[in-house]
């Protein structure tokens, strides 16, 4: 039987190289909603092509394999250090073997770890729960979409925004107008409101957790999720924002109580090249389920 | 398409006009946000970047073999570059910028002054785009690490869209202008 060091080699390897089905079928439908020799139609089919061959040639998708982020959900008295150990040791042999970019930079010293080992790399998330299983979902994120990222703090005077769903919105669609092209669109939004700085951020992030076909349980954040994304592609931004129909693919919203004093939005953009799969591995370490 | 074979001459550079697709054959050169800091600093460039293109890309190369080959080589946001980009354009007389999100105002200036383009190519797709480098003829300034090093690729058929030109027009400032418009009268 596999290790889990080798079950996570292979979920480093599979993560880079292809894209979930989700996503896939999300791009797929877009590409024709652009218009035949336009920029954005161009660079619709050079998507498409370079999807299918990333995952024929089992190659990185996108060169910047981004920041490795592991959410896992464990059983009670799981031991997480021997799972970090396993893991670290999968992600410097990814890198190793291509799979992975040398992408972990030490920000005194300018130097390149040349493993992607390092302080906060890669990065865990530990959830407990009840079942037998181990769960453990991989997201790799570019740096491109990563730096268009963004967090208000209402009321936001230059854009409108007051303490309400309406100014929420308001602070999202300004976000997609600064991003233009820059994080790699048509793109997918993944948006906390509430929350402080950091679980803010942290709770945007796990909306990438979420199907792109799923629906948002809150019904006004699942209206609201659809009416960003139908009003993002009016703006006309397209891919890579050489203008089109297609400037989201999606946008999944979440909320977390927040201080009397704080309202915080903030906003994680995900560039097409959404790069998100997950194992479930049974009690014995055999993986039972591939979860995207 | 436009074929755009080296060598780059202002001539072929200043025919270009925004919104064409262009292949690009020849050599190139990668270089990113170390690199263009180190050049603008006063650093000495390893190889001459006279008539050159600058690839804003850090590719996934691993040895294979005790061969440097491609794993994966597309472009990274070239905006990061904006503070240091035009007078390096200047100083060198870069041909052409390839990346991807285009970049502002001091690019663009330089770009209509010196005759060098932008061309926008399609980020992520770095499969598409590694298909295109048919060899590794070096590399310079490893000490910044893989991706941020200089590498000299050559090239055959690669794809770019020409979002900046050197008569002053730029696709990025007129989609923004736009997009703003739209949003404004949406709120």
């Amino acid at each position: 039987m596999r290790s889990l060091k080798a079950n996570l080699l292979e979920l480093i390897r599979r993560t880079s190289a292809e894209l979930p089905d989700d996503v896939v079928n999300v791009i797929t439908r877009a590409t024709p909603q652009e218009q035949q020799g336009s920029g954005g139609r161009y660079a619709m089919d050079v998507i498409v092509k370079n999807i299918d061959m990333a995952k024929v040639k089992s190659a990185p998708l996108c060169q910047d394999t981004g920041s490795i982020l592991f959410f896992v959900k464990a059983p009670k008295g799981f031991d997480q250090l021997s799972f970090e150990k396993a893991a670290r040791d999968a992600v410097a042999e990814a890198t190793a073997k291509g799979y992975l970019r040398q992408n972990s930079v030490d920000s005194l010293t300018g130097r390149n770890t040349g493993n992607n080992l390092g302080p906060g790399s890669p990065s865990f998330h530990f959830h407990q729960h009840r079942g037998m299983r181990l769960d453990v979902r991989l997201i790799l994120k570019g740096g491109g979409c990563e730096n268009v990222g963004a967090q208000y703090s209402l009321p936001e005077v230059r854009v409108g925004a007051n303490r309400d769903l309406d100014g929420v919105r308001r602070v999202i669609l300004d976000a997609v107008v600064q991003a233009q092209g820059k994080g790699c669109g048509p793109g997918i939004l993944g948006v906390c409101i509430g929350g402080d700085r950091a679980t803010g951020y942290l709770h945007s992030k796990e909306q990438f957790l979420r199907k792109l076909d799923d629906a948002n349980p809150e019904a006004a954040l699942a209206a609201l999720e659809q009416d960003i994304v139908v009003t993002a592609n009016k703006l006309g931004i397209g891919p890579m924002g050489f203008g089109g129909a297609t400037t989201l693919l999606g946008c999944k919203i979440g909320a977390l109580n927040r201080l009397p004093a704080s309202y915080f939005v903030s906003i994680s953009y995900m560039c097409w090249a959404y790069r998100r799969q997950g194992i479930v591995l049974n009690d014995s370490g055999r993986i039972v389920e591939w979860l995207y | 398409m436009i074929q755009l074979v080296e060598p780059y001459t202002e001539e072929k550079i200043r025919a270009l006009k925004m919104g064409e697709m262009v292949h690009v054959t020849g050599v190139i050169y990668t270089g990113r946000d170390a690199v263009h800091k180190f050049l603008h600093e006063g650093g000495k460039p390893p190889v001459d970047l006279q008539n050159a293109i600058i690839y804003h890309c850090g590719p996934v190369v691993i040895k294979e073999k005790g061969k440097w080959v491609v794993k994966a080589a597309g472009p990274t946001t070239s905006t990061r570059e904006e503070p240091y980009q035009g007078d390096i354009i200047e100083k060198f007389r870069i041909r052409a910028v390839i990346g991807k999100g285009g970049m502002g105002p001091k690019t663009l200036e330089a770009c209509r002054k010196i005759g060098c383009v932008y061309l926008h190519t399609i980020g992520g797709a770095a499969q598409v785009l590694a298909e295109c480098v048919t060899d590794i003829l070096g590399v310079h300034l490893e000490q910044f690490g893989s991706p941020e090093a200089i590498w000299v690729l050559r090239v055959k058929d690669f794809p770019a869209v020409v979002t900046m030109d050197s008569h002053g027009n730029s696709l990025h400032a007129a989609m923004l202008e736009q997009s703003k418009e739209r949003l404004k009268a949406i709120l």
